[in-house]
């Protein structure tokens, strides 16, 4: 039977800035699983980490979070005193943040930042401590790993750092981990050894792995469920093979059109695009937002449009007033009137 | 003296390497860590050339010796033929300008986007202050930004809005060189097709020469004419892109285009190897430094190192390409 570790309900996150309010995640909800793996891409700017950062409960001082429900292991987080929260953090639910640089600390060495949480939450024992360090650096990939833990973050390549990283939220076993672009510093080699690893954990310990990552690749090869974000929003999710080869939301469809695929695209040749940028997100919003970049886009689109509706199979859904059939038929129409 | 000028690669290494110390502890010494160690890297004018390989092998390293922030140990560094002894920091910045790996540490806090991308123009008195900011703006477009943004710091911004920013700031000096050290990494594949379509356009609009240091394998398959393969400080096999592609030599190689992920969701994440051995660049193996994670390694591989053998003009090391192995 499984279990959910993480279910959140309606997640909102504002945040005040000079020109207004700034509604950088706009209602966003999903569940994860234990075992499972659920994968979040979309536009830079998205909201993605700010979405995982509301998780964790570490948006910046001036953010305010709003949601209907936020249960890790079936209880309420969201209203947790940040003593609580942080011990949470340490330990059963852990991040591997987006940038290394900024959130391992230049001043200490990386066996103690390593041991830090480790002595905290498991055992104040050193020794312990320190086998488990170097035992999860040589699982990273980290060559010598014991005499890494007297260096400083700066005399580490950023994929070493990135490693460090990795094998600082695995130390204490948590039954969730929150990734953040975790592979983008690294060769493709490693990163098949850490998508392994990460796997292998996952299968030992049912961790939920929640993976925000650019990388379509990754997503198609481990995700058991992937969610699309556009400007704060859900546009799309649904399992791994539906996104790939039914991809319903024209944003979706433009995103598998930009990357380029080796025997696929030819060298040199331009790739396809999502034209435009995305809207500022400030002040009172309406529509849709990814119409003015909608090649399908209407008069209606700017009123309507943005509630998740399911597809015909399952557990796929996505979020535009038209369907599939719809959008092609106008399509269709636009270009006889066009000839 | 002309026509040398002429044939002369837009950059050249010959024989560099890059040594470093590192602490062994508290009390223990330091132990040199060799960085790069004898390469030897032609970027034909015009070209782009990618550079690939193991995070740690030395390709940042690389990168800082060409632009001149690391003096390397021994070897020598040519632009257009010319010793870069010969040139100012503000010579060699004129000529080659980076667009880094992490958008986080390379932008400054306190500065807004606007100050951040005119700062080429100001260090370098680059035409009439009174048109900056046009050029901000024109350049901030060329990348996607809208011009807004130019009055907002760093930390308001997403990373990859924040390498949109760096990658302005690298082009607004139209600089002859470009070291693009993952260019790409921090972005989303919407905005890495426009990034990538861009750096494409500018190439061919103004004779652009790249270096393009990726793990992204397909998009160095993409846009690079010639492709280098580092591996622990050394570039173990180098040619024009197709061949080495289609037709890799270098067992490394193999494993790292065997890893590649397209994006086929009936597909698994494919087994490297490679082992579990790695390298360490402070006690580098014996032989081909390769040897312990190899799998067609040999007897020969654990003594001896491989010397570069070239054929078509696609060199790999390796003693499988020497005949040795009989
Ligand atoms: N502290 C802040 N103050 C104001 N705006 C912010 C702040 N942090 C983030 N933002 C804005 O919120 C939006 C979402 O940011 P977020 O970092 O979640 O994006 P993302 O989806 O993770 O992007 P990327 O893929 O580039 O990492 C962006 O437009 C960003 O500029
Ligand atoms: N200032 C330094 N002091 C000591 N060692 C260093 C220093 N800079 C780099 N190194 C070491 O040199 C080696 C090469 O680092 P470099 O950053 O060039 O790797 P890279 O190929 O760019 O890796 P990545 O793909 O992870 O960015 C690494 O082992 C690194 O730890
Ligand atoms: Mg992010
Ligand atoms: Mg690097």
């Amino acid at each position: 039977m499984s279990e959910t570790v993480l279910e959140v309900e309606n997640l909102t996150v504002d945040i005040p800035i000079a020109s207004g309010m700034l509604h950088p995640v706009r209602g966003i909800s999903f569940s994860v699983q234990k075992g499972e793996t659920l994968c979040i891409v979309g536009e830079s700017g998205c909201g993605k980490s700010l979405t995982s950062l509301a998780m964790m409960g570490l948006l910046p001082k001036t953010a305010q979070r709003r949601t209907d429900k936020l249960l890790f292991r079936g209880e309420e987080i969201g209203d947790l005193p940040e003593r609580q929260m942080s011990k949470l953090r340490g330990g059963a639910m852990s991040m591997i943040f987006q940038e290394p640089m900024t959130s391992l600390n230049p001043a200490y060495t990386i066996g103690d930042q390593l041991m830090e949480a480790f002595r905290r939450h498991v055992t104040r024992d050193r020794a312990v401590a320190r086998d488990r360090a170097v035992y999860l650096l040589e699982k990273v990939g980290i060559s010598s790993a014991a005499s890494r833990l007297s260096q400083y973050p700066h005399q580490l390549s950023g994929g070493l750092r990135q490693r460090v990283m990795i094998a600082m939220a695995l130390m204490c076993e948590p039954e969730l981990i929150i990734a953040d672009e975790p592979t983008t510093a690294l060769d493709v080699t490693i990163q098949a050894q850490i998508l392994h690893l990460l796997a292998e954990l996952q299968d030992e310990f049912d961790m939920g792995l929640i993976l925000i990552t650019h990388d379509l690749g990754v997503v198609a090869r481990i995700a058991d469920k992937v969610q699309v974000m556009y400007a704060g929003r859900t546009v799309e999710e649904g399992p791994v093979n539906a996104i790939f080869e039914e991809p319903a939301h024209p944003y979706t469809q433009g995103l598998l059109r930009c990357i380029p695929v080796p025997g696929k695209t030819k060298r040199g040749e331009r790739l396809g695009s999502v034209p435009g940028i995305v809207p500022n997100l400030v002040g009172d919003l309406e529509g849709c937002m990814f119409r003015n970049r909608c090649p399908h886009a209407t008069a209606e689109c700017d009123t309507a449009g943005e509630q998740l509706a399911k597809l015909s199979s399952g557990d796929h859904a996505h979020a535009c007033i038209r369907s599939l059939a719809d959008r092609a038929a106008i399509d269709a129409s636009s270009t006889k009137a066009a000839e | 003296m002309k026509d040398a000028e002429i044939i002369a690669p837009a950059l050249e290494t010959d024989n560099v390497s890059c040594v470093f110390n590192v602490s062994q502890g508290f009390m223990k010494g330091t132990k040199p860590l060799r960085a790069i160690n004898g390469v030897s890297l032609q970027v034909p004018k015009g070209e782009v050339v990618g550079l690939v390989g193991e995070s740690g092998c030395g390709k940042s390293t690389l990168a800082n010796v060409l632009l001149g922030l690391q003096a390397p140990t021994t070897g020598d560094v040519r632009y257009s033929g010319t010793s870069a002894a010969g040139f100012s920091r503000k010579d060699v910045a004129r000529r080659i300008q980076p667009i880094f790996q992490d958008p986080y540490s390379s932008l400054n806090p306190t500065k807004t986007i606007r100050s951040i991308v005119s700062q080429p123009l100001r260090i370098h008195n680059v035409g009439d202050p009174s048109e900056w900011d046009a050029k901000v703006d024109e350049m901030l477009d060329i990348v996607g930004l809208p011009s807004r943004s130019a009055n907002n710091y760093p930390s308001q911004m997403s990373g990859g809005q924040r390498q949109r920013v760096a990658i302005a700031r690298a082009l607004i000096m139209r600089p002859e060189i470009v070291i693009c050290d993952e260019p790409t990494s921090a972005l989303d594949v919407s905005v890495q097709s426009q990034i990538l379509n861009l750096l494409q356009d500018l190439k061919d609009e103004l004779g652009l020469t790249y270096l393009l240091i990726s793990h992204n394998l397909a998009v160095v398959e993409h846009l690079a004419d010639r492709v280098a393969v580092m591996y622990l400080g050394r570039i173990v096999e180098e040619g024009p892109a197709d061949k080495v592609f289609a037709n890799p030599r270098h067992p490394y190689t193999k494993a790292l285009l065997e890893s590649v992920l397209t994006p086929d969701p009936k597909l698994g994440v494919p087994e490297t190897h490679l082992g579990a051995v790695f390298p360490n660049p402070i006690d580098p193996p014996s032989g081909c430094s390769f040897h312990p994670r190899c799998v067609a390694c040999m007897d020969i591989c654990k003594s001896k190192a491989p010397r570069p053998i070239s054929s078509e003009g696609h060199m790999a090391e390796c003693h499988l390409m020497e005949g040795d192995a009989q």
